[in-house]
């Protein structure tokens, strides 16, 4: 643009000095423009990074402030619990993610097959997602704990007796992945509206080429609601990274412990299978006061966020392009 | 331009660096301001508690403080975390008098000036620090900077159920806490625990590690303020200890057994419910029972302690809620006023205890024959009194290296993956003490 105005005679211009100058006042009107969305990403994202950066070289307590160089990141390498928050952060991200994309996806697909009752069905679909995550994480603690809950009760008198959800560490991420899926209606919700807006023209094409449900699905739906599928994959991504309070919530239920004065509850119950990082970031900068290193973490977090998401946009951009073609 | 450019970046830099030092810096000491405690003014008092009955208390004990002070006006402020309270320090616009639940973050107030040290103002009134028990006094200093003071208290003890123990005496030390506990128990067919003598594990609510480990008398650190897992045989005492008992119960009973108790506050309790014959609880516990299990008949005693300590027998963990002057306070010399009449008032401490259940935090207060507690609670005012009773020391990240202690001792120890106690322990001296400088200390 700015080229195509040097070369355009603007009104009232007089050579070149004139030209400049209604350069200069188009450049400024243009960032007036843009100067409230500017002023709040500087605000709100580029200085936090900053200094997020910053206090990542110092050891600050929120009241008293030294620089210790490298010292913060050359502790994250030998912090444990960092990196079991890290793995199950991870895990969770592996498998949480993709299960809600493919469960939204299949639940959506089936919503648009079902000619009656589809309006309660959805709502039924939708509505765990509605409950506060502090509410439905509490319920499906009890619901599925072996002493107090009626499933494992039930299960146990039908003779397949359930694993013990958020007592067992190696049960623990699986059953807040259970509780992920039961609150997929955001995921469902969405994936329904890509779906209903694929052309019902194609399928009736390829129908008349004689493609079957799958191919149908593979080569007109996937690629039609792929934006949809990225969106989503990406979101899911960087919530899971952030994935805080039903670790926390389950875990301190699932102990039965209570904050009590000189006891804080430990998150990672059962055996740090429930630490995420988010909560290991939380322990160290607001109840060890290690703003300095809990600032590290946020940078580790923020980092792992990007790579996921350039790694998943350009994946689906080459799925896009193989469908292009 | 170019230079333009630099030295507008190099001033926008300077600006931001001024605004983050600005910012690091808010809140500045104001200690020595401040209306004189005789002048007519208003303070803004932050404190916890946020029950009907809790505020009443709160109120009720200030009530003495308003007629010895009639020019002070106090406005309380119920239902305050720690959280704000940093927040509102770190923002420059603290309250007066601001207090805390746990003792945890003594060390990093204290250290790093969030709480005023209140020596000269203590050296000034002439205040008597004598008349609070030692393991008190300690927990609210850090390395000879005292910031806060103690308000009320909370002490541990042997609860045992009178039916369940069946004309048995509570145990004193630890070899008949284990003889006792494996009488006691009751199994089921399949060898599962129906009724538990005593539960060790740390996952049984308050049988957390510095509940029962100062029983066998460990140092948690050494004099440098470091971890001393390692170099305390008593912590190695209290592992095989706690480590017998499960292996006799079996890990996987226990385990079973753990899962199956519910919650610690409600009336499924384990104890009132008697499904444990003695546990080591708060002295909170009396009124719970009083609530949820009015007629269990149940005892109480101090928690028994290892064969070769028997002389220690008595004391028990204690811990409390502290009250402090924050950094920035604006009428300084009248909080402290408040602090002290709070803190060393007889009558102001009796109501509150009465009122909360808790153990008052002088001596004085403790002998009141104000006091209308339980008189199970009997045992509580004795543990806080003895002199054998201790607390967990405060470091600048809290009680980090008690939780560490504790994660070790339920994932690795309990089920058994140690194989060298002696290493195990001395590389989680080296997290603790990597944690420790992390924080500064």
């Amino acid at each position: 643009m700015a080229s195509l105005s040097a070369r355009l005679p603007l009104p009232g211009a007089r050579g070149g000095t004139a030209a400049a100058r209604a350069r200069r006042r188009r450049r400024l009107r243009i960032l007036a423009f843009l100067s409230p969305w500017l002023a709040g990403f500087g605000l709100f994202f580029v200085y936090p990074l900053a200094a997020t950066v910053y206090f990542s070289f110092t050891r600050y307590n929120l009241f008293t402030l030294e620089y210790v160089g490298l010292d913060n990141y050359a502790y994250l390498l030998h912090d444990r619990d960092a990196w079991t928050a890290m793995r199950n952060t991870l895990w969770l991200v592996a498998v949480l993610v993709p299960l809600r994309v493919l469960f939204g996806l299949g639940a959506a697909q089936l919503l648009t097959r079902i000619k009656r009752g589809a309006g309660v069905l959805r709502s039924v679909l939708y509505l765990p997602y509605l409950v506060p995550p502090v509410s439905a994480t509490v319920a499906f603690v009890f619901l599925l704990n072996p002493g107090t809950g009626p499933l494992p009760a039930l299960s146990a008198r039908l003779g397949i007796p359930l694993p013990d959800f958020f007592n067992d560490a190696a049960w623990a991420k699986p059953g807040l992945t259970l509780l992920g899926l039961w609150a997929v209606g955001d995921v469902m919700i969405i994936m329904l509206a890509a779906l209903l807006n694929v052309p019902a023209s194609l399928y009736e094409a390829a129908a008349i080429d004689g493609a079957g449900a799958w191919a149908r699905f593979r080569h007109i739906t996937l690629p039609t609601v792929s934006p949809v599928l990225a969106f989503s994959a990406v979101t899911g991504v960087i919530e899971t990274l952030q994935y805080f309070t039903q670790p926390m919530v389950a875990g301190k239920v699932a102990s039965g412990r209570a904050d009590l004065p000189g006891v804080q509850y430990s998150p990672g119950y059962p055996d740090g299978s429930t630490l995420t990082f988010p909560q290991w970031l939380y322990d160290q900068g607001f109840r060890q006061f290690n703003m300095g290193y809990a600032c590290v973490l946020a940078l580790v977090m923020f980092a792992t966020a990007m790579a996921f998401t350039v790694f998943l946009l350009r994946r689906f951009r080459a799925f896009a392009g193989e469908e292009a073609r | 331009m170019p230079t333009t450019t630099t030295r507008r970046l190099a001033a926008a830099a300077a600006a931001a660096g001024l605004a983050l030092a600005a910012g690091c810096t808010a809140g500045g000491d104001q200690s020595g301001k401040g209306p004189a405690s005789g002048e007519k003014q208003t303070i803004e008092v932050w404190h916890g508690w946020s029950a009907p009955h809790e505020v009443k208390a709160f109120q009720d004990a200030v009530a003495g403080f308003n007629k010895a002070h009639p020019n002070i006006t106090v406005k309380l402020v119920n239902g305050q975390t720690d959280d704000r309270i940093t927040n509102a320090i770190r923002g420059g616009n603290p309250p007066d008098v601001v207090s805390s639940f746990t003792t945890d973050s003594v060390g990093q107030w204290c250290q790093s000036g969030a709480w005023q040290d209140l020596s000269p103002r203590i050296a000034k009134s002439g205040l008597d620090l004598n008349q609070f028990p030692r393991a008190v006094r300690s927990y609210t200093e850090y390395k000879g900077t005292r910031c806060a003071m103690p308000l009320l208290a909370d002490a541990y003890g042997l609860y045992y159920n009178k039916k369940l123990m069946k004309g048995e005496q509570p145990p004193k030390t630890m070899s008949e806490l284990t003889a006792l506990a494996r009488k006691l128990t009751v199994r089921s067919p399949d060898g599962t625990i129906k009724v538990a003598g005593f539960m060790p594990s740390v996952q049984y609510y308050e049988h957390q590690v510095q509940h029962l480990a100062p029983q066998f008398g460990v140092r948690w650190l050494t004099d440098d303020g470091r971890a001393n897992f390692s170099g305390d045989p008593a912590f190695q005492a209290y592992l095989k200890w706690n480590k017998s008992l499960i292996d006799w119960y079996g890990y996987d009973n226990v385990k079973k057994f753990l899962r199956s108790m519910g919650q610690e506050f409600e009336s499924s309790n384990p104890f009132e419910k008697g499904r444990t014959a003695m546990a080591v609880d708060g002295e909170w516990r009396t009124r719970f029972i009083q609530k949820e299990a009015p007629g269990l008949d149940y005892g109480t005693a101090p928690v028994p302690v290892s064969d070769d300590r028997a002389s220690a027998y008595g004391g028990g963990f204690v811990t409390g809620t502290v009250i402090g002057i924050p950094r920035g306070a604006r009428h300084a010399p009248a909080a402290w006023e408040f602090v002290r009449y709070l803190t060393t008032d007889t009558g102001a401490l009796v109501t509150f205890a009465n009122a909360l259940g808790n153990v008052p935090s002088t001596i004085p207060a403790l002998s009141s024959p104000g006091l209308r507690l339980p008189p199970q609670f009997r045992t509580f005012l004795d543990v806080f009194k003895n002199p054998n009773s201790s607390t967990t020391p405060p470091t600048p990240n809290g009680n980090d290296y008690v939780v560490r202690f504790e994660k070790f001792t339920q994932e690795e120890w309990e089920p058994g993956k140690v194989s060298d106690l002696g290493q195990a322990l001395k590389r989680l001296d080296g997290e603790v003490d990597d944690s420790l400088k992390l924080a500064g200390g």
